[in-house]
């Protein structure tokens, strides 16, 4: 059941050209934070920008009551957000999302992530970790400009792929072709994933016509992030052109089995 | 200090209720406060069979509000009685179901099933298209309303409320097709007809290109019309469309509604009706006004 309160910014800090780090005390959000979820935040108190702005939970540390999130700044509501001072409270609901990252008693797994669409398997990567199971990474970016937290995720993951489109930095290319390489050799038992569309349903299809297990986190153009607006809709697999189906992202997701959803 | 106040024959302990289409069936806001707060809980756009809405993108933002083309996604009138409305009866408010359809029959049988659940009034959505009129919205003539009401109105013992669509010509004489008809109640405004665009791609930015402007920005049209069919008509009004305070909830009432709706401003913040009826209070204070009903109407035009 999500909260809505005033968190403190404790700590900002920006990590590459327009995209912030912002660590907040949120101790009601982080005891019921699971990896995937998402919060949702009001930038300001006017009605102007009207709407919340959903974002990904990055870091958890339920012992300190402290929450990590980073976000690109896009628009107006990011541009607000970007320019709040240390010791600023920040209207925040949270956590969101039912469907989230669930590890169960997988032992060896890999994370995929496109750009900003990386910060949420921070949390999940940190879990495996800490469970003592295998988990390794594959993070792409489009060049070497963008390529960010490569420290951070080397940390909780055995072995990292960084990867850029222009080859700038890493290895040369998608993440995605390195992950199938890899596949080879490796019996990854779920694959856990989030980034750019195309990057998304080429993994879809893989891991589908190849029967792996795989939990992709979704996004889609949100209203109110609880449930109530419908606003946020992705076909269900079991969806047809005479008899079209949904879920709501906020609700059903933001995390989906790959099996189950059709975007 | 008394909030009370009579709609349509629905005892309101406020007059703060939450519209269609922003508050599902109550349960994402029983997370945040008890909805026995609340005037009374107008339900998600409820069809006879369930409906599962438009292809994404469905929402966008727009300056003070946003546009949305959600399709009336909904579990169907069957799903509703046996799952939610026992859910929604737990609490002590009062429950008003929004009733869609596309035809006149289709209506007839969904109020006479509605008439028959233990809820305290019927509201209809005029905005849904009649596909036995080229899907020309019931709401969008004098004669049509005025036909769609008499038809359900034979049904219905409870309150019956007329949710009316702004975009028509002339909205008080919309608004006497209602009463004609034998409506208990009017409520106003739908959403406003409007566009957004993404200029790199040059497409609408929601998938039926057309959607329903909300939230503050079409407040200032919302009061003139509600002001407008008060001139035009006896029977209460719920006035709604951008009410996010209770300051604003008071300028409705001054214009002539009886009760108001919290829309869109319940998806920004899960406690904007709570902060309205805290806001009402507040200003009956400050204005030392006893009843809120003494407010209603009490506009004094320059």
């Amino acid at each position: 059941m999500p909260k809505q309160i005033l968190a403190e910014l404790l700590r900002k800090e920006q990590i590459i050209k327009d995209v912030y780090k912002f660590t907040i005390k949120a101790e009601e959000i982080v005891k019921l934070a699971k990896p995937g979820n998402f919060i949702e935040i009001k930038v300001n108190n006017q009605t102007e920008p009207f709407l919340r702005r959903p974002i990904s939970i990055y870091n958890i540390e339920v012992e300190h009551g402290i929450l990590e999130f980073i976000f690109q700044v896009k628009g107006k509501g990011t541009q607000i957000l970007a320019q709040k001072n240390i010791g600023e409270k920040i209207d925040i609901i949270g956590p969101l999302g039912y469907g989230t990252f669930k590890i169960g008693d997988k032992t060896n797994v890999a994370i995929i992530g496109g750009g900003i669409g990386i910060f949420p398997l921070y949390e999940l990567a940190k879990q495996i970790t800490e469970q003592k199971k295998r988990v390794n990474g594959y993070l792409g970016f489009r060049t070497k400009d963008l390529v960010m937290l490569e420290n951070e995720f080397t940390k909780i993951t055995n072995n990292l792929t960084i990867t850029t489109d222009d080859g700038t930095y890493g290895k040369n290319g998608f993440a995605i072709n390195y992950l199938i390489e890899d596949m080879k050799k490796e019996k990854y038992e779920c694959i856990y994933a989030c980034g750019p569309l195309p990057m998304l349903r080429s993994l879809q299809e893989y891991a589908n016509k190849n029967n792996i297990e795989c939990q992709i986190s979704l996004e889609e153009k949100m209203g109110c992030g609880l449930g109530v607006c419908l606003g946020c809709a992705v076909k269900t697999a079991k969806s047809s052109i005479e008899s079209p189906k949904y879920f709501q992202v906020c609700k059903g997701g933001p995390v989906f089995n790959s099996r189950d959803v059709e975007f | 200090m008394n909030t009370r106040i009579n709609f349509a024959g629905i005892e309101l302990k406020n007059p703060v209720t939450v519209a269609a289409g922003t508050f599902g069936y109550g349960r994402e806001f029983a997370n945040f406060f008890d909805l026995g707060k609340l005037g009374a809980i107008i339900t998600e756009g409820t069809s006879l069979k369930a409906k599962s809405g438009n292809k994404p993108p469905r929402v966008c933002e727009v300056s003070s509000g946003m546009l949305s083309s959600i399709g009336l996604q909904n579990p169907g009138i069957e799903y509703f009685a046996n799952n939610e409305l026992p859910f929604l009866r737990k609490y002590d408010t009062k429950i008003i179901v929004n009733a869609c359809a596309n035809s006149v029959e289709e209506f007839v049988e969904l109020c006479k099933i509605l008439n028959d659940l233990d809820i305290d009034g019927i509201e209809i959505n005029s905005a849904c298209p009649n596909v036995e009129d080229n899907n020309k919205v019931f709401g969008s003539t004098y004669e049509s309303i005025k036909m769609l009401t008499k038809a359900v109105r034979k049904e219905i013992d409870k309150p019956l409320i007329i949710k009316l669509t702004p975009n028509v010509e002339n909205i008080g004489k919309i608004a006497k097709g209602v009463e004609d008809g034998g409506a208990d109640a009017i409520s106003l405004i739908g959403t406003i007809s409007a566009m957004k665009i993404d200029i790199y791609k040059r497409k609408p930015m929601i998938s039926t290109n057309i959607g329903g402007l909300s939230g503050p920005a079409i407040k200032p049209i919302a009061l003139r019309m509600i002001y407008e069919v008060n001139q035009n008509i006896k029977i209460p009004i719920m006035g709604l469309g951008g009410i996010v305070s209770g300051e604003d909830a008071i300028e409705f009432m001054l214009a002539g509604a009886t009760a108001i709706s919290i829309g869109s401003g319940n998806l920004i913040d899960p406690y904007t009706s709570i902060k309205t009826i805290e806001g009402i209070e507040e200003y009956m204070r400050k204005s030392n006004i006893k009843n809120i009903s003494d407010i209603v109407g009490k506009l004094e035009l320059n």
